[in-house]
C-alpha cells in the first residue's frame, strides 16, 4: 500500500502531498523535512529507493521535481516507480508537455488525475486513456457550468481555456 | 465598476499565463515560489492565513471567488500551515449543486480531514445524496470521499448503496465501489465480511480496470485467509495467462509489456495461494514458465515483472525449471549497471537462498561490491541479505561487518534494527562464549539504549549460567574475562544506560568472585558510576545493590568492610532520595551492614542468582498476623471478584469502555429511551481501605517481576531479614523470561557446514574465513583497475575515478564534472555495445507509438532554460546524447544550479522560468525574452524549433522525451 505521495522540488518546496495513511500537520511536516533532506541529498546513480522507518519510499527525479511514494517494506519496488510513470505521463497527456510550473499553479489538477490513478492507496487504473477519458469527462462539465454563468465570465472561459 | 477591474485584470492573465486563476493567487504562488527561506515562505502563508480567514467569513462571498479560496486553504494546508478554519467552508461548497464546486469541496475534505475529524458527520448526509445521483460523476466524487474519509462508525450509512452501486452501468463507478469496499474491509473486516462474495463476482467483470481493481481487496482477504480461496487459482492462474497472452485490451499495455500492473498483482496472489500448497502450486508452474520466458528486461517495468515472479517461485512449492530460471534472472539484475536492479536482485537472492544456498555461490563478488558500494540503500539491503545467510561458519565475518557500519549511521530506526540483528545472530550462532561477550558489550556501547532489555537480561543470564556447559573452570574464565572487559570499559565516556545496569550487575555478582580485584576496588568503580552525569535512577539501583552484593559477600567471607567514604557519601544521598526504590536500597545496605556474617551469608548467598526462588503467592506467612487483626476487629478480606460498588476502580472503568465501544453513531429514527440502569447507584458506595491494607493476590504477583521494592512493602512487617530477601529475588526477576536458548550456541559451532555462502566461500573457522574475505576483497580493486584501464585505452586519463567523485559529490566544480562525465558516460556504453544498439531502438518512455522525426530535436524549453540559468552553456552533442545516457542530465543540472550566485538560486530560477515559460510556452517569441540565448547556436536553435513545431501543431504530448527522460538510464 502506499502511504503518501510527495512531490517536491529540487530546493525542498513542497508541490503536491497526498496522505493515504494518517498523519498529523506536525508529523506531516516533520516527515516531509526528513525525506527531503534524505531525498535531495542522494546522488544521481543511486537506487532510487531509501529504507525510512521501516518503510520504503522509492522516488524518481523528473527534471527538477522529485516524485516520492512511500510503501510498505514488502512492496515492489519497480512497480512502484513505474506507478510514479505513469502518473507522470498522464500528467504530461493532459497539460501537454508537462513542466513544474503547470503543477504549481494548477496543482488542484494534479490531485483530480492522482485522484483517478490512486485510490486509498492502491493503483485503481492502469489504462492511460481510461483515466484521461475520466479527466476529460469531469472537466467538460466544468467547462459546461462555466458557460452557463454570466458571458462575461464565459468570455473569460474561452480565453483561458 | 470593481468588478470590471477584476475582470481586466483576469483578462490581462488569461492572455498572459492561462492557468485560470486570479492575479492574487498567482502572486501568492509566485512570491513563495520566490521567498529564498523557509522563514521568508511561512511569513507570506501566514499573511495569505490571515486575508483568506478574514475574507472567507464575510457574508455573500460568491462561489466561484469562494472555491478560489477553497484552492487557496488547500495551497496553505500543503504547505504545512493550518488552515482548519475554513474546512467548515469546504464542507458547505460539498452541498452544492453544481459539480464543479462540488468536486472542488470533496477535493478539499479529501484533503482537509482525517477519518476521526467531527465535521465527517456533516459530510455524510451529502455523500448518501450524491451517491444516488443521476450523473456518474458525481457518485464517483462522492465515492473517492468515501473512501478518505468514512470511518468505522459511519460505514453502516453509506454501505447498502456502496454495495448497490457494484453492478452501476458505468465501469468507472463499479471500479471506485469495489475501492471504497476494500478500504471498509481494511478499516473494519466485520463490517463487511458477509459481502466478500461481491469480490468474487467483479472478479469476473467483463472490464479489466474493475477486474484490475478487484485484486487489491482479494489480496488482502487471501492473506487473512489463504484457505478459503484456493478455488480461485485456476481462475487467477487463467486470467494470468490471457493477460500474458495480450488478451487486454490495448489500452492497458505499458511501455510494450500487457497490463504489468495487473500481471503483478495476480502474482503476488499466487504467491500468496502456493504457498507450501503442491497442488495449487502445480496449476502456476506453466504460465509462470511463459511470463519469465515473455519478460522484456530492457524496460524497468519487464524487470518489475520479472521480480515479482522471482518472487512468486520463491514462494510456491518449488520447481526445478522454474527457480533455474528465476536465479538466472536474479544474476542478471546483480551484473546489472543499475542499482536498482541490483538492489532487487539483492532482495531476490534473499528469496532464493531459502531454498537453494548454492545460488548464492556464483554472486560472491557482486554481493561484496554492493557491500561496499557508497549508496546506503544498497548497503542495507545487502546487510539484510547476509542476515539471512548467516551460519556459524561466517558469523563472526558478518556480525563484524555489521556492528562496523551500526557505528556511523545517525538513522536510530535503523540503528534498532541492526543492533538488534546482531544480537538476535550473535545469540544464535556464536562461536565462543569469548566472543559473544565482546560483541554484545560493542553493540550495547554503540547502540545501547536502542536495544531490547530483553537483550540486556539475556546477557546477563547468559553469564550466570553459561552457555549450558557443566565445566565451572570455563564459566568462571568467562566470567572473569567479563569482569575485566567491563572494568575496561567504565572508563569510557557516556556509556549507554541500559549497558551500565549489565555491567554493575556482573560487577557486583562476580567483581571479586576471583579475588583478582580488591572490593574496595570495585566498590569504588560503582561509586564512579553513580556519579557520572547522565546516570540514571535505575543505574543508580543497579550500582547500590551491586554495592551491596560485594560487602555481603566481603563479610560472608568473614572480612571486614571498609566502607569508603564516597560510598558513604553515596548511600547517605540514596536514602534522602526521591525514589523510594532507591532509598529502600540504601536501606538495605545499611541494615545489611550491621548483620553478623552467618546471616549474611544465608540472606546474601554467593553466586546464587541462578537457583530458583519459590515464592508464596497465598502469602502464607502472613496468616498470623491476619488472624490477629481480625480478632482485635478488623474487617475481613473480600476477595476483588466479591466486591462492589467504587472500590472496584478498574471494574467500572472497563465498563464504561464497554459502553463507549457499543456506541454507535445512528443513521434512523430514535427507539425510547431505555430505562436507567439500577446498578448505578450502589456503585457510588462508600469506598473501602481494605484493598490497601491487603493486596490481592494477583497485584502481588504482577509486582514481583515488575518492582523488587513492591514485595518488601507487603511484608515489611515480618522482618526485615525476610525483606530483603524478597527484594533480592526482585533483582533476579528483572531478567525476564528466560528467551535465550543457550543450547545453539555450541552445538552449530561444532558442525562445520559445507554449504557455500555470498560472502566467503568458507567452512571453517573465522580467522579463515576472514582470508578469505580479504581475498575476494582483493580482487576487487583489479576489476576495477581493468575497468579502469579499459577506460583510459578509450579515452584517455583516468576516467573512472573522477567520474565516481563527482557524480557523488555533485558539488564538484562544473568543469570537472563535465569532464569527467563525458568520458564515464561513454565508458559505462562502450563494454556493452550490444547493449548500445540496443538503446536507441527501445521506443523512448514517452514515445508513445507515434513515431515523428523531428522528436528528437524538440527540447523542452523548461530543461533548455534550466541549463541556460547556468553561466555554461550545455555542449550540444551532449545534449543529443542525453537520449541513450540519460543518467548525467542530473548532473548537468546540480552544476547549473550550484554556480548561480547563492542569492538568487531559488528566486532566480523560478521567475526567469515564469516569466520564459510564458513567452516561450504560449506566444512562442523566443529571441527577446531569452536573453543569455547567444552563447551557444544550439539552444537557440533548438528553441526555435519546438516553437514552430507548436505553430506547426505537432502535439507536444506523444514527443516530448527531455522532461520525463527516465533519468535512470
Amino acid at each position: 500500500m502506499i502511504h503518501f505521495v510527495l512531490l517536491i522540488s529540487r530546493q525542498g518546496k513542497v508541490r503536491l502531498t497526498k496522505w493515504y495513511s494518517p498523519y498529523s500537520q506536525k508529523e506531516r511536516t516533520k516527515v516531509i523535512r526528513e525525506l527531503s533532506g534524505l531525498i535531495l541529498a542522494r546522488g544521481p546513480k543511486l537506487c532510487n529507493f531509501v529504507e525510512w522507518r521501516g518503510y520504503k519510499v522509492v522516488y524518481r527525479r523528473y527534471a527538477s521535481l522529485y516524485f516520492c511514494m512511500c510503501i510498505d517494506a514488502d512492496d515492489n519496488e519497480l512497480e512502484i516507480l513505474e506507478i510514479i510513470h505513469h502518473f507522470v505521463e498522464i500528467l504530461d497527456r493532459y497539460f501537454g508537455s508537462v513542466c513544474e510550473l503547470d503543477l504549481i499553479f494548477n496543482f488542484h489538477k494534479a490531485y483530480y488525475i492522482l485522484d483517478e490513478i490512486l485510490i486509498a492507496g492502491e493503483l485503481q487504473e492502469s489504462s492511460k486513456k481510461t483515466v484521461a477519458r475520466l479527466i476529460a469527462a469531469q472537466d467538460s462539465l466544468v467547462e459546461a457550468a462555466k458557460e452557463q454563468a454570466s458571458s462575461v465570465s464565459n468570455m473569460i472561459a474561452q480565453v483561458t481555456k | 465598476m470593481e468588478q470590471l477591474k477584476t475582470i481586466g485584470r483576469e483578462l490581462a492573465i488569461g492572455s498572459h499565463g492561462g492557468w485560470g486563476q486570479s492575479k492574487e493567487f498567482l502572486d501568492l504562488v509566485k512570491s513563495i515560489g520566490e521567498a529564498r527561506s523557509k522563514a521568508e515562505e511561512d511569513r507570506i502563508i501566514l499573511r495569505e492565513v490571515e486575508s483568506l480567514r478574514r475574507r472567507i467569513a464575510e457574508p455573500d462571498v460568491p462561489r466561484r471567488k469562494m472555491k478560489e479560496y477553497i484552492i487557496r486553504l488547500v495551497y496553505a494546508e500543503m504547505l504545512g500551515h493550518d488552515a482548519s478554519f475554513g474546512y467548515i467552508h469546504a464542507v458547505k461548497m460539498t452541498h452544492d449543486d453544481a459539480l464543479p464546486l462540488k468536486r472542488t469541496g470533496y477535493l478539499a475534505v479529501t484533503l482537509f480531514l482525517s477519518e476521526d475529524h467531527d465535521l465527517i458527520i456533516l459530510i455524510v448526509n451529502t455523500i448518501q445524496k450524491d451517491l444516488r445521483s443521476d450523473n456518474y460523476l458525481v457518485v464517483c466524487a462522492a465515492l473517492a470521499a468515501v473512501c478518505k474519509l468514512i470511518n468505522e462508525e459511519t460505514i453502516p450509512a453509506v454501505l447498502p448503496q456502496v454495495v448497490e452501486l457494484l453492478t452501476h452501468p458505468k465501469e468507472a463507478v463499479r471500479k471506485k465501489a469495489v475501492m471504497a469496499l476494500h478500504r471498509f474491509y481494511q478499516r473494519s473486516p466485520a463490517s463487511v465480511s458477509h459481502l466478500v462474495s461481491n469480490f468474487r463476482k467483479r472478479l469476473c467483470d467483463n472490464d479489466p480496470g474493475v477486474m484490475g481493481a478487484t485484486l487489491c481487496p482479494l489480496f488482502d482477504l487471501i492473506c487473512a485467509d489463504v484457505n478459503s480461496y484456493k478455488d480461485l487459482v485456476i481462475s487467477f492462474v487463467g486470467i494470468l495467462k490471457q493477460v500474458a497472452e495480450r488478451r487486454l485490451p490495448k489500452t492497458y499495455d505499458y511501455h510494450q509489456m500487457a497490463a504489468p500492473f495487473i500481471q503483478i498483482k495476480l502474482l503476488k496472489i499466487l504467491a500468496l495461494l502456493g504457498n507450501g500448497d503442491k497442488q495449487a502450486s502445480g496449476h502456476m508452474y506453466n504460465v509462470l514458465g511463459d511470463i519469465f520466458r515473455k519478460c522484456e528486461q530492457s524496460s524497468n517495468i519487464g524487470n518489475a515483472v520479472l521480480y515479482e515472479s522471482i518472487c512468486c517461485v520463491s514462494s510456491i512449492h518449488p520447481n526445478a525449471k522454474l527457480l533455474e530460471a528465476a536465479a538466472e534472472a536474479t544474476s542478471k539484475f546483480l551484473k546489472s549497471d543499475s542499482h536498482n536492479l541490483k538492489y532487487m536482485g539483492v532482495d531476490a537472492l534473499g528469496r532464493l537462498i531459502r531454498i537453494n544456498p548454492d545460488i548464492a555461490e556464483e554472486h560472491q563478488l557482486a554481493v561484496i561490491d554492493c557491500l561496499e558500494d557508497p549508496d546506503d540503500t544498497l548497503k542495507r539491503k545487502t546487510f539484510e541479505l547476509l542476515y539471512k545467510m548467516t551460519k556459524s561458519t561466517n558469523v563472526e565475518v558478518i556480525v563484524g561487518r555489521m556492528i562496523e557500519y551500526m557505528i556511523n549511521i545517525s538513522d536510530n530506526h535503523y540503528k534498532t534494527e541492526i543492533a538488534s540483528r546482531c544480537v538476535e545472530l550473535a545469540e544464535q550462532f556464536a562461536p565462543t562464549n569469548e566472543w559473544f561477550i565482546q560483541t554484545m558489550n560493542k553493540v550495547f556501547e554503540h547502540a545501547g539504549d536502542l536495544v531490547n532489555v530483553r537483550v540486556a537480561h539475556n546477557l546477563m543470564r547468559l553469564i550466570a549460567e553459561g552457555f549450558g556447559e557443566d565445566d565451572e573452570g570455563a564459566e568462571s574464565q568467562l566470567r572473569s574475562s567479563a569482569v575485566d572487559s567491563y572494568l575496561r570499559i567504565l572508563g569510557e565516556p557516556k556509556l549507554p544506560s541500559l549497558f551500565l545496569q549489565v555491567i554493575c550487575w556482573v560487577l557486583g555478582e562476580y567483581g571479586t568472585a576471583d579475588g583478582k580485584y580488591p572490593s574496595a576496588y570495585i566498590i569504588g568503580k560503582l561509586c564512579d558510576v553513580t556519579e557520572a552525569l547522565l546516570c540514571d535512577d535505575t543505574v543508580k539501583a543497579y550500582a547500590i545493590s551491586a554495592i551491596l552484593k560485594i560487602c555481603a559477600f566481603e563479610i560472608a567471607e568473614g572480612r571486614k568492610v571498609e566502607m569508603l567514604p564516597e560510598c558513604q557519601s553515596l548511600i547517605d544521598e540514596l536514602s534522602t532520595s526521591h525514589s523510594t526504590d532507591l532509598q529502600q536500597r540504601a536501606y538495605e545496605l545499611q541494615a545489611l551492614l550491621c548483620l553478623e556474617s552467618r546471616a549474611v551469608e544465608s540472606v546474601m548467598p554467593l553466586d546464587a542468582s541462578c537457583e530458583d526462588i519459590e515464592i508464596d503467592k497465598n502469602l502464607t506467612f502472613l496468616k498470623d498476623f491476619v488472624q490477629q487483626s481480625i480478632e482485635n476487629g478488623a474487617t475481613p478480606y473480600i476477595p476483588e471478584s466479591e466486591r462492589s460498588g467504587m472500590s472496584n476502580v478498574s471494574n467500572f472503568k472497563s465498563q464504561y469502555q464497554h459502553e463507549a465501544s457499543s456506541h454507535m453513531l445512528r443513521f434512523e429514527a430514535y427507539e425510547l429511551p431505555r430505562p436507567s440502569p439500577a446498578h448505578v447507584i450502589p456503585q457510588v458506595s462508600v469506598p473501602t481501605p481494605i484493598a490497601d491494607l491487603f493486596p490481592v493476590p494477583e497485584t502481588t504477583c504482577n509486582s514481583e517481576t515488575s518492582q523488587a521494592s513492591k514485595l518488601p512493602s507487603v511484608a515489611g512487617a515480618s522482618s526485615a531479614a525476610h525483606g530483603i530477601k524478597l527484594h533480592l529475588d526482585g533483582v533476579q526477576r528483572r531478567w525476564g523470561r528466560p528467551t535465550y536458548s543457550s543450547s545453539s550456541g555450541p552445538s552449530s559451532t561444532t558442525s562445520t557446514e559445507k554449504t557455500t555462502n555470498g560472502v566467503t566461500h568458507i567452512d571453517g573457522v573465522g580467522s579463515q574465513s576472514r582470508d578469505k574475505l580479504n581475498e575476494s576483497r582483493r580482487q576487487q580493486p583489479e576489476v576495477s583497475a581493468e575497468k579502469q584501464k579499459l577506460a583510459a585505452s578509450l579515452f584517455g586519463g583516468s576516467a573512472g575515478k573522477t567520474e565516481k567523485k563527482a557524480t557523488s559529490t555533485q558539488r564538484a566544480p562544473k568543469g570537472n564534472t563535465r569532464n569527467a562525465e563525458r568520458p564515464g558516460a561513454a565508458r559505462s556504453r562502450s563494454p556493452e555495445t550490444s547493449k548500445e544498439k540496443a538503446a536507441p531502438s527501445v521506443p523512448d518512455l514517452l514515445d508513445l507509438g507515434e513515431p515523428n522525426p523531428t522528436s528528437t530535436t524538440i527540447v523542452d524549453p523548461f530543461k533548455q532554460l534550466e541549463g541556460l540559468v547556468g553561466p555554461t552553456p550545455m555542449p550540444s552533442p551532449l545534449d543529443n546524447s542525453v537520449k541513450t545516457s540519460g543518467f548525467e542530465t542530473p548532473d548537468l543540472m546540480a552544476a547549473a544550479y550550484t554556480d548561480l550566485p547563492p542569492s538568487g538560486s531559488s528566486s532566480g530560477s523560478l521567475s526567469s522560468t515564469t516569466r520564459d515559460m510564458y513567452s516561450v510556452d504560449k506566444t512562442s517569441n523566443t529571441a527577446t525574452s531569452v536573453p543569455s540565448i547567444k552563447k551557444g547556436p544550439f539552444p537557440q536553435d533548438s528553441l526555435r524549433k519546438d516553437a514552430r513545431a507548436r505553430q506547426v501543431g505537432v502535439t507536444p504530448t506523444g514527443n516530448n522525451p527531455n522532461l520525463f527522460k527516465d533519468l535512470l538510464g
